[in-house]
């Protein structure tokens, strides 16, 4: 008998309405829909203020996406998507929002959802995204001031993560705590490819070395090459990470050891992964004031 | 805004960078360029809420570009030998806001 797979690179999708927080006689009721390479995000904001949001993973159609994962959020609050004043789509996806007025790219959302979540003072932000990695520097209103993208492959990214996850048959969600699992920190694997470290670490397994100590080293080769992107743009405190990797504890303490300064901490109200749905949902409210 | 469109691997960094400030929208890097590098597109200004004209890749070349450049980049490939060429994406633009990282 077939011995069931398990699926150790699912992370949990869900929505959440704000407790608290009523639309009723709100004045303007705007979306950010953010679909990403991996996942797919919206967030509710009535007047400026963060409602309700969804997280789930992107199936093969973006305009699906989006439209599945905007109703999610929606659920149970009585609204539909018709009630939406004001709808901005992001993201990779971001021209297949079927009922987006608007497209703006990721970096400009990420940079303003950040300064949302974490205030003014946040100058450099990091998006660990699930096929590529941005480093964005802004202002303290969130303006974009200069910024780097990298796709070209996908080391240091939620995606190459998941792989490493089904790999190693740790859930994705202990790969973080697990890495610390360890007597002596390891060397990082040096591929920069997710398919080639994957070799390497498999090569690592042969030889002996715990699934802790692989975990270790690879969330450590992780920080490294993000840390070579950020010195591009340069880094300033405050520093943020957003994005599906920022919830990997792993990375992060590599990461900051690396800086030689810690992120700041993620807000319990606010999922990290929403950063840039939040963006878009402000610069929809600002369109749609524009336009009145 | 200083954007940096390209990646670094393990031979280096290539990157094409466009201050926006200075970026007039003319195209004049697109029409110079000899591969196809480049094409404009549209980045939003938080500021006025109106999107801006600004070059950056084409899908086809962003992940090459250490490639796609060569040509215009004479010597460059070989160690130590490097004699600074502008290409001519960057001699077409007359605010100065193109440079390139290699």
């Amino acid at each position: 008998m077939a011995e069931e797979k398990k699926e150790f690179w699912r992370w949990p999708e869900y929505r959440r309405t704000v407790p608290g927080k009523d639309w009723k006689g709100a004045q303007v009721i705007t979306a950010g829909v953010d679909v990403g390479s991996v996942s797919s995000k919206t967030a509710i904001m009535v007047d400026g203020e963060l409602y309700a949001y969804a997280i789930m993973r992107t199936g093969s159609s973006s305009a699906g996406s989006a439209e599945k994962v905007t109703n999610w959020a929606l659920e149970g609050t009585g609204l539909t998507i018709k009630d939406i004043h004001y709808t901005v789509g992001t993201g990779y996806g971001r021209v297949n929002v079927p009922f987006a007025q608007r497209a703006i790219t990721e970096i400009a959302c990420h940079a303003r959802g950040a300064n949302f979540i974490w205030g003014p003072t946040v100058r450099t932000v990091l998006d660990m995204g699930g096929q590529d990695c941005k480093a964005i520097q802004c202002d303290s209103k969130g303006k974009v001031t200069n910024f780097l993208m990298n796709d070209k492959c996908a080391a240091g990214t939620g995606r190459g993560m998941e792989v490493f996850a089904d790999l190693l048959n740790v859930p994705i969600e202990e790969v973080g705590p697990r890495s610390f699992e360890i007597d002596e920190e390891p060397e990082p694997v040096s591929s920069t490819c997710v398919v080639f470290a994957k070799t390497e670490a498999v090569g690592l397994l042969r030889a002996g070395w715990p699934t802790e100590k692989v975990l270790a080293a690879y969330t450590a080769a992780m920080a490294e090459r993000v840390v070579d992107l950020l010195n591009r743009v340069g880094v300033e405190k405050d520093f943020v990470i957003t994005g599906g990797i920022s919830k990997n504890i792993g990375v992060v303490r590599r990461l900051e050891k690396r800086l030689g300064f810690q992120a700041l901490p993620m807000k319990p109200e606010f999922d990290p992964m929403i950063a840039g749905s939040i963006g878009a949902a402000l610069f929809a409210k600002a369109l749609y004031e524009k336009g009145q | 805004m200083i954007i940096n469109y390209g990646y670094k691997d393990g031979s280096g960094e290539y990157f094409i960078v466009i201050d926006t400030a200075r970026c007039n929208g003319c195209g004049a890097c697109v029409t110079a360029c000899p591969a196809g590098v480049l094409e404009m597109t549209t980045e939003f200004d938080p500021d006025t809420l109106e999107d801006m004209v600004i070059p950056h890749l084409t899908e086809e070349h962003a992940k090459k570009i250490k490639y796609s450049c060569a040509p215009c980049k004479p010597g460059q490939d070989m160690a130590g030998s490097s004699e600074a060429v502008v290409p001519p994406c960057v001699l077409a633009c007359q605010p100065q806001a193109m440079t390139h990282s290699w």
